[in-house]
C-alpha cells in the first residue's frame, strides 16, 4: 500500500497502479479519454494530465499523465491547481475544433464521455473561430453506425478492436489534423465483437444502428438487471423499453462473468422480443374454411378449457427446455408430475449434457468463471469453435495468450498497464494455446498448433496428452506426429501455472469431453491447479441437466404406450431438436397438444393451444449458465396482452385443474422456496437476488431515471389521465421513476449512473477497485464446485476407427449468427446468418471431382439437402461439415453417415 | 499483381520472417517508385503478399504524405508550410505557383505535368520560402522567378 498526498491529504492507494486508477479508486475526478480499465494506458489524449511535486517544499511542481505515472510512497500530487486546471480544459478546446455540436441529434447524447468530461473540465464556450473538418462515413454493416465527423482521436476504437479483440479490419489512417478511423472500404466490420466500440467509443462516432431504428435516450429507458439468453455463458445485460418496444441491450459489468463487454448475437440478437408473429394471447386451434387457424382466446376461456386436461385423473406429459427459466421448467415438472416430466432434449443431446455434468459434479478440476478465463496461462480447446458457440469465452481466451508472453515485460519492470511497451515486449509471442478441431477456428490467429481431425482423432489426440501427463490415464493409439503434439500439448499444460482444458459437445462426441476430463484431472492430480471449460449449447441447458430426466424420444414411448391425453411443450421448437418425423407422431399421439412460448414456432404452429409466454424481457426467471452459475433475471417491462412468463402459465393452470391452491405460490418467493425444497441442487438460487421484499431505506428500486421524460404525456393518445403503475409483486424493482436508486444491491443494478458520470465509464465509480468486483459483489451464485479429493476413475480411451469408407460423417459447424434460434429471427443478425453450405477438405473433393461453389446434393436418414460446395484445405478429411440450426435447414441428428453427390442441373 | 521483380525487391527488405509487415513502408516506397502511386489494387496485393490485411496497410500508406493514394502528374512540387517558410513568405510562394499552375494544393494539373502538395518542413529552415520537385530541392525560392524553377521539369 502506497500512501500518496493530493492536494495534501495523505490517501491510501495500491502499489503498482498508476495515478489515474488511484484517483478513480479514490473517487476523484481526474477526465481522461484514451485510458480504459480493460485495455490500459497509453497516454495519447493528455487529458488526465495533474501536477506532481518533488517534496513538500517544491512549490512548482510539474505537469504529468497520471495515467502514466505509476504510483509511489509519498508521491505529491495536486489535481486542483490552475495550471493543471488550465491544461485539461485546453485539450478539451483542441479535442472540440473538429468535434460538432450536434449532441442533440447525436444517439451518444446523454451518455456521452466527451460531454461528461467536456463539462467536468470547465470548457463551456467554444474559441475555435475556423470551418470544421468533415469526413465520409462508411457503411459498417447492420450493427455498427459510423459519423466520422464526431472523432477525438483517442485511438480508443482499433486499440479494442485490434489489440483487444483481434480484429484486422479497423484501422487508423492518415495522420495529424485529420486522423481517419475506420475501413479500408465500406464493409461489415468482421470481428463477432464489434458491438463493443459503441461502448468503447468515447463519444458518437460508433452507435447502435439497431437502436437507430427506435431510438431513446438514456434517461428515457426502463431497464433491468437482466441475462443474455443466445448462449449458454449468461452474460450480464441491461435491456432497455420504451413504448412497449425492447430498444437495445447494453453490457451490465460483472467481473465474473463478462466483464465489459458482450457479443454481437448478444447485443443484436434481441429484435425478436418486437417480432410482430410473436402470440399475444392464447391461442386455440379451430378449422376455417377447412383450414387450420389459431383463434384468440381470453385467458379465462383457456384456463378453464386446458385447466381440464390437468385435473387429477388424467395424466399429461411435459417436454421442458434447456431456453426456459429453472422455474417455468420446474412449473411444468410440478404440472404435470416429475414421473411425466421430460427434458426438451434429444437423446444424443442429453447424453452429451450428461457427460459434462458427471465431469464436473464429481471430478477435481473446477470450472473457472467465464471472466477468470482471462487469467489462465496455457489453454487446449478440445473440439470447439468458441467464438461461434461461447463468444465471450473465446474473446477471454483471446486475453489469456498474453499471459506468458506478459512476463517478459514483468521482467523489464513494465507496470501491466503501460499498454504500449508491455505490446512491445511481448512481440509475437502468444500463448501457448492449442485448438483441436474439426474445422478452422476463428481463434486460430493465436493458436501455437492447431490440429484438426474427426472427433475421434481429437479425442485420441486428448487421451494421449493425458497419458503423457499420468500414465495411470488409458493410452491411446496414435500415429507418431500426433503422439509428438500431445506430448508438446502435455508439456506446455504442466508448465504452467494455470492450465485449462475447454471442450463441450459441439463436436457430437462424448469421446472428446471425456478426454479433455482425463487431461485436467491428470493435471490436478500432478498438483497443478487446472481448470476445465465446457461450452454448453443454450441459455438455461446446465440448469435443465441439474433436474434430471429423460428426453424426447422417451417421451415418444411413453405417448406411445397410452394413458396421457395431454402433451405440453415448455419453449420449445421440438422441429430443432428432433427429425420431423419424429415431432409429427409425437403431436399426433395426443389428444391434447398445449405450447407455452413466446415464439410462434413450427411446434406453436402445430399445437392446438398456445399460451403465450414471456421472453427474458418480460419476466423473471433464473437461468444457470454452462459452468453452474445461477443468475436472476427481473422483468423489464410489462408486456402487451396476455404475455406473461410461462412459470405463471403454468401455475395458473395448476390451479385451474384443481391441483394447486388458488394462492399457492402467489409470489415468486414462495415459487422459488417451493422449487429448492423440491430440488436441493438448486438450494442457492435463493441467493442469486434480493427477495421482493428487500427495500432501502423502506423503497423499492426504481426501473426508471430520475429524468424519465414524459410519463404523464406518453399515454395521452390512449387517455388523457396518467395510467397507474404496474405493482411488482415478483422483484424489489418498481415499473417507476419512484423508489432509492442509490445503494442498490449489484444483482439490482441494471443502469450505472453518479453525477458527472452519465456514459459507459461510470461503471468505474461502482467497482471495489479497477477491473474489481461490483461494491457489495458481483451477482449470481456458483451451483457447481469441484471434488478436489475425488478419486474418480479416468474414463477409457476411444478405439479410433481411422478406415475411410464411403460414407462421409456429417458434422456440424455453428455459427454465431444463425445457428441460434432467438437472436436468428432478428433482422440485423439474420443479415449476417450463412448461407446453406457443405464443406469438404479440398482433397476429398477433387477426388470425387468436385469444385468449391459446385452445387451437390448431400443425403443424410433419406433426406436430400441441395446445396454449395464449400472446400477447405486444413479441415479434417472425411467429413463433411454443415451449418448448425440455420432457419428453414431440416433438422439433422449429428453425427450422421452422409452421401454428396454433385447435384444434377436441369 | 505484383510482378516477380517487385516480389524479389520487397522481399529483399524483409529480415525477419514472423515480422514481415516490417517491410511495408519499403514495399510501398517500391511499388510507388514503378507505378507512380498506389491504387486500391496494389494495396491489396502488398497487404498480402506482406501477410496483412488492406486495412493495416492503407493505414500505413495514408499516413505518410510520400505516399500518393491518388494519381499524381509527372512533376510533384512539394512546398514547405511549416512555421520558418510561412514566416519568411510562403504565402506569397504558394499564391505564385497557384496562379502559375492554375492549381490548388492537392490537385494536378490538367497537362499532367505537376501535382502541387503541402509539406511539413523539408528542413531548411534557415533558407526559406522552400519546395522540393520531385527529389530536388530548392531554397531561398523567389515567387517572381518561379520559372527558372519549374522550366527544369517537363
Amino acid at each position: 500500500m502506497a500512501i500518496i498526498y493530493i492536494d495534501g491529504k495523505p490517501l491510501e492507494t495500491q502499489d503498482g497502479q498508476n495515478l489515474l486508477e488511484a484517483c478513480i479508486e479514490l473517487g476523484l475526478n481526474v477526465p481522461y479519454f484514451c485510458w480504459h480499465p480493460a485495455l490500459g494506458s497509453v497516454g495519447a489524449c493528455r487529458q488526465c494530465a495533474v501536477k506532481q511535486y518533488r517534496d513538500e517544499n517544491d512549490k512548482q511542481g510539474r505537469l504529468v499523465m497520471s495515467c502514466m505515472t505509476l504510483v509511489t510512497d509519498g508521491m505529491r500530487i495536486s489535481v486542483d491547481e490552475s495550471e493543471s486546471k488550465d491544461f485539461r480544459a485546453n485539450i478539451i478546446d483542441w479535442m472540440m475544433t473538429n468535434h460538432p455540436h450536434d449532441c442533440p441529434v447525436c444517439d451518444e447524447g446523454g451518455e456521452c464521455h466527451l460531454q461528461d468530461m467536456t463539462l467536468m473540465t470547465g470548457h463551456n464556450y467554444r474559441t475555435y473561430r475556423f470551418k470544421k473538418k468533415t469526413y465520409v462515413n462508411q457503411n459498417l454493416g447492420p450493427f455498427i453506425n459510423h459519423e466520422m465527423n464526431r472523432c477525438i482521436q483517442c485511438y480508443r476504437c482499433v486499440r479494442y478492436y485490434k489489440d483487444y479483440a483481434g480484429g484486422h479490419d479497423l484501422d487508423a489512417f492518415a495522420s495529424h489534423n485529420h486522423v481517419y478511423f475506420g475501413r479500408h472500404e465500406d464493409g461489415v466490420l468482421e470481428s463477432e465483437f464489434s458491438g463493443n466500440l459503441v461502448e468503447v467509443c468515447p463519444t458518437g462516432v460508433f452507435t447502435d444502428k439497431t437502436l437507430k431504428e427506435h431510438f431513446t435516450r438514456r434517461w428515457d429507458y426502463t431497464t433491468a438487471p437482466s441475462v443474455c439468453v443466445h448462449c449458454a455463458l449468461g452474460c450480464n445485460i441491461t435491456p432497455g423499453e420504451r413504448y412497449g418496444k425492447l430498444r437495445r441491450i447494453r453490457n451490465r459489468y460483472n467481473r465474473s462473468v463478462n466483464g465489459y463487454f458482450l457479443c454481437d448475437r448478444g447485443r443484436y440478437g434481441y429484435e425478436f422480443v418486437n417480432s410482430d408473429k410473436r402470440p399475444k394471447a392464447p391461442l386455440k386451434r379451430q378449422m376455417i374454411d377447412g383450414k387450420p387457424v389459431h383463434v384468440p382466446m381470453t385467458r379465462d376461456e383457456a384456463l378453464s378449457e386446458i385447466g381440464k386436461f390437468f385435473s387429477n385423473g388424467s395424466k399429461a406429459i411435459g417436454i421442458g427446455s434447456p431456453r426456459a427459466s429453472l422455474e417455468a421448467n420446474f412449473a411444468l415438472r410440478a404440472l404435470v408430475g416429475a414421473e411425466n416430466f421430460y427434458l426438451g432434449l434429444s437423446k444424443a443431446d442429453g447424453k452429451l449434457l450428461s457427460a459434462v455434468l458427471e465431469i464436473v459434479l464429481s471430478g477435481p478440476a473446477r470450472q473457472p468463471s467465464l471472466g477468470e478465463l482471462k487469467d489462465h496461462d496455457a489453454v487446449l480447446i478440445l473440439g470447439e469453435d468458441m467464438t461461434n458457440v461461447a463468444p465471450i469465452a473465446a474473446l477471454n481466451i483471446r486475453q489469456s495468450v498474453n499471459n506468458q508472453p506478459r512476463a517478459n515485460a514483468k521482467a523489464m519492470g513494465i507496470p501491466e498497464w503501460n499498454d504500449l511497451p508491455v505490446r512491445r515486449a511481448m512481440d509475437t509471442d502468444r500463448g501457448p494455446l492449442f485448438i483441436a478441431s474439426v474445422a478452422p477456428t476463428r481463434l486460430d490467429d493465436v493458436a501455437t498448433q492447431t490440429f484438426h481431425a474427426t472427433p475421434d482423432g481429437i479425442a485420441s489426440l486428448g487421451f494421449a496428452i493425458a497419458n503423457f501427463i499420468d500414465p495411470q490415464s488409458p493410452a491411446a493409439n496414435v500415429s507418431g506426429e500426433v503422439r509428438a503434439l500431445a506430448q508438446q500439448i502435455a508439456t506446455a499444460l504442466q508448465s504452467a501455472q494455470k492450465p485449462l482444458v475447454v471442450s463441450g459437445p459441439s463436436c457430437r462426441s462424448e469421446a472428446v469431453i471425456q478426454a479433455a476430463a482425463n487431461i485436467a484431472w491428470a493435471l490436478c492430480r500432478k498438483a497443478k491447479p487446472a481448470g476445465i471449460y465446457f461450452a454448453a449449447p443454450e441459455s438455461n441447458s446446465v440448469g435443465l441437466g441439474l433436474f434430471g430426466g429423460a428426453n424426447i424420444e422417451n417421451a415418444a414411448e411413453a405417448l406411445r404406450k397410452g394413458g396421457a391425453d395431454t402433451l405440453v411443450v415448455l419453449e420449445n421448437d421440438l422441429y430443432r431438436r428432433v427429425p420431423a418425423a419424429l415431432v409429427d407422431e409425437l403431436l399426433s399421439l395426443a389428444k391434447h397438444v398445449l405450447v407455452v412460448d413466446h415464439q410462434y414456432s413450427a411446434t406453436a404452429q402445430k399445437a392446438e393451444y398456445v399460451l403465450p409466454g414471456a421472453t427474458f424481457a418480460e419476466g423473471d426467471g433464473t437461468l444457470v449458465n454452462n459452468i453452474g452459475r445461477a443468475q436472476r433475471m427481473m422483468q423489464v417491462f410489462n408486456p402487451e396482452g396476455e404475455i406473461t412468463e410461462s412459470w405463471r402459465w403454468l401455475r395458473r393452470l395448476r390451479a385451474a385443474s384443481g391441483k394447486g391452491r388458488e394462492d399457492e405460490w402467489i409470489s415468486f418467493d414462495s415459487f422459488l422456496h417451493a422449487l429448492v425444497a423440491e430440488i436441493p441442487a438448486f438450494s442457492h438460487i435463493l441467493d442469486a437476488a434480493p427477495t421482493a421484499a428487500f427495500r432501502v431505506g423502506g423503497l423499492k428500486i426504481p426501473r426508471q431515471s430520475h429524468r424519465y421524460s414524459g410519463r404523464t404525456a406518453m399515454k395521452a393518445n390512449v387517455a388523457v389521465s396518467e395510467t397507474g403503475v404496474t405493482a411488482d409483486p415478483d422483484s424489489p424493482m418498481s415499473f417507476s421513476m419512484e423508489g432509492f436508486s442509490m445503494m442498490t444491491p449489484a444483482a439490482l443494478m441494471s443502469s450505472f449512473w453518479t453525477p458527472g458520470w452519465n456514459s459507459a465509464q461510470s461503471i468505474t465509480r461502482f467497482q471495489e477497485e479497477v477491473n474489481g468486483p461490483l461494491e457489495g459483489g458481483d451477482p449470481g451464485v456458483r451451483l457447481i464446485e469441484p471434488q478436489p479429493d475425488s478419486a474418480v476413475p479416468y474414463f477409457d480411451a476411444v478405439e479410433t476407427n481411422e478406415s475411410h469408407d464411403a460414407a462421409w460423417t456429417a458434422l456440424p459447424l455453428y455459427h454465431i449468427y444463425g445457428s441460434e434460434e432467438l437472436s436468428a429471427s432478428s433482422p440485423a443478425v439474420a443479415e449476417l446468418s450463412p448461407k446453406p453450405y457443405a464443406m469438404l477438405h479440398s482433397d476429398d473433393a477433387r477426388a470425387r471431382g468436385l469444385l468449391d461453389g459446385d452445387a451437390v446434393t448431400v443425403k443424410i436418414d433419406g433426406q436430400e439437402i441441395s446445396t454449395s460446395l464449400k472446400t477447405n484445405d486444413t479441415m479434417a478429411r472425411g467429413v463433411v461439415c454443415l451449418p448448425a440450426g440455420l432457419e428453414d435447414a431440416p433438422y439433422i441428428e449429428f453425427p450422421a453417415a452422409a452421401e454428396i453427390l454433385r447435384s444434377v442441373t436441369s | 499483381m505484383l510482378s516477380d521483380a517487385l516480389k524479389r525487391e520487397i522481399e529483399s527488405h524483409i529480415h525477419e520472417p514472423e515480422h514481415r509487415a516490417a517491410a511495408c513502408t519499403e514495399a510501398l516506397r517500391i511499388v510507388q517508385r514503378e507505378r507512380g502511386w498506389i491504387d486500391d489494387e496494389s494495396i491489396r496485393d502488398i497487404a498480402e503478399f506482406l501477410t496483412m490485411t488492406p486495412h493495416e496497410l492503407d493505414g500505413v500508406a495514408t499516413f505518410f504524405n510520400l505516399i500518393h493514394r491518388r494519381p499524381v502528374g509527372r512533376n510533384v512540387i512539394r512546398i514547405c508550410s511549416s512555421v520558418s517558410c510561412w514566416v519568411l513568405g510562403y504565402d506569397k510562394l504558394r499564391d505564385a505557383l497557384q496562379k502559375k499552375l492554375e492549381i490548388k494544393p492537392g490537385q494536378t494539373t490538367a497537362d499532367q505535368r505537376f501535382t502541387l502538395i503541402p509539406n511539413q518542413c523539408l528542413g531548411c529552415c534557415d533558407h526559406g520560402p522552400a519546395l522540393m520537385v520531385n527529389g530536388d530541392l530548392h531554397r531561398d525560392v523567389d515567387p517572381d522567378r518561379l520559372d527558372d524553377v519549374l522550366n527544369r521539369y517537363a
